[in-house]
């Protein structure tokens, strides 16, 4: 959970609204995961499928190409590892075979 | 009609709904609204009634909107809309604005089907160019599973479970996209989030079209239905596949089957992963699956009939 500075009663906006848009910085959703999906870059295929149907928006596009997983947000739910046609996704317990961290 | 590329092309340019919200791991909910968003190029405003999606994607300070977005109360996501929609177009009119704005209520199926109803209905009688877009997760799922009107029958949920009297919900869902179609508005849809392309063509003909649409997209609940995070696409597509949950349209008043199941499955496939269903397959409820089964392949007939 990031870090957020509490306001005072008087700072609250009228209304609760919140100004700035979306604020994925301050809700890192990746650590409810227990797996990480690993995708493999030689194997996919670039169907996109992984990418429309990713609840969490983490499948990082480029020029509408895969170009990696955000797991800051990733919360390891497999669905781009079910929903793959060519098994380049593969589900592993957090800890293990994850190479980045 | 927009290609997945075409989407994605979008969400590079702008990502409207972010990552970074609460909804459960394996929600089908974030996956519909994205792919909605996506949709269409132009600016969206967006009113959201109470709900899982409201409730976790707004919590203060942070948000997962990156469009003019509000949630009024649950009953009045369409009312909300219809506001924001009448003081778009006088400003419009007074030359305050020029851009070509789209607007969206979303919705679950218990702000829609029961406590959103009056207001929807109100909404698409006085003819105002937005598009309402239901979510039906089939329970009242943000407060603990509570039955709606889209319940399914059969389902167990925390006020109609299964025990020993009964094996849970005992009435048929209430057909909303039909009732919507009945309004006679320009566009209605049905779709599944199992099905993004034909989500993404029926958004952007709902979004596009002047006046009043409405699209009911089946959405997953792994908590509500019981199923893992993992399989909750492959789950909806059953629904689909057993003409549970038929893809069509309702476009100008002529209805259009948009996808037809190579092979109509057996109910049963949509009901058994669904461990909400569990009562129907303990002994002595065999002919409540019949049943179901006879309520899903007439309603099919019925609407190949209209779409014929």
């Amino acid at each position: 959970m990031a870090e957020f500075e509490l306001k005072k009663y008087d700072e609250i906006p009228i209304g609760g609204v919140i100004t700035g848009g979306a604020t994925p910085e301050l809700n890192k959703t990746g650590d409810w995961r227990s797996e990480r999906p690993i995708w493999d870059e030689d194997t996919c295929i670039q169907c996109l499928q992984c990418w429309v149907n990713c609840p969490d928006a983490s499948f990082e596009i480029s020029e509408e190409e895969i170009q990696g997983i955000d797991y800051e947000h990733c919360k390891g739910c497999g669905i781009c590892a079910e929903i793959c046609p060519v098994d380049a996704i593969t589900m592993k317990p957090e800890g293990e075979g994850s190479e980045d961290e | 009609m927009a290609s997945l590329e075409t989407l994605a092309k979008r969400e590079e340019k702008k990502r409207k709904f972010e990552s970074g919200h609460s909804l459960c791991s394996g929600c089908g909910l974030p996956i519909a609204v994205r792919t909605i968003l996506n949709s269409t190029d132009g600016p969206v405003v967006a009113s959201n009634a109470t709900g899982c999606l409201e409730v976790a994607t707004s919590r203060f300070p942070t948000s997962a909107w990156n469009i003019p977005w509000i949630h009024n109360a649950f009953e009045n996501a369409a009312a909300t809309i219809s506001g924001a929609e009448s003081a778009y177009r006088s400003m419009k009119k007074k030359g305050k604005i020029d851009k070509d704005v789209n607007f969206l209520a979303f919705a679950g199926d218990g702000g829609t089907y029961d406590i959103g109803f009056q207001s929807l209905s109100g909404a698409l009688e006085r003819g105002h160019d937005f598009t309402y877009v239901t979510l039906d997760n089939g329970a009242y799922m943000n407060t603990g599973i509570q039955r709606s009107s889209a319940t399914p029958k059969g389902a167990s949920t925390t006020t109609a479970p299964a025990g020993e009297e009964k094996y849970g919900k005992q009435e048929k869902r209430k057909n909303l996209t039909e009732i919507v179609a009945a309004h006679e508005i320009p566009y209605v849809g049905q779709a599944s989030i199992s099905h993004l392309q034909d989500l993404a063509d029926k958004a952007e003909k709902a979004i596009h079209r002047d006046g009043p649409a409405f699209l009911n997209v089946l959405s997953t609940c792994q908590l509500g239905w019981r199923i893992p995070p993992k399989d909750s696409v492959k789950v909806a597509q059953k629904g689909v596949d057993t003409c549970f949950w038929p893809l069509y349209e309702v476009d100008e008043g002529e209805h259009n089957i948009t996808y037809e199941p190579k092979e109509k499955l057996p109910i049963k496939e949509w009901l058994e992963p669904q461990k909400r269903f569990a009562a129907l397959f303990k002994t002595g409820n065999e002919e409540v699956i019949e049943e179901i089964q006879e309520d899903v392949d007439e309603d099919w007939e019925k609407l190949q009939a209209k779409a014929s």
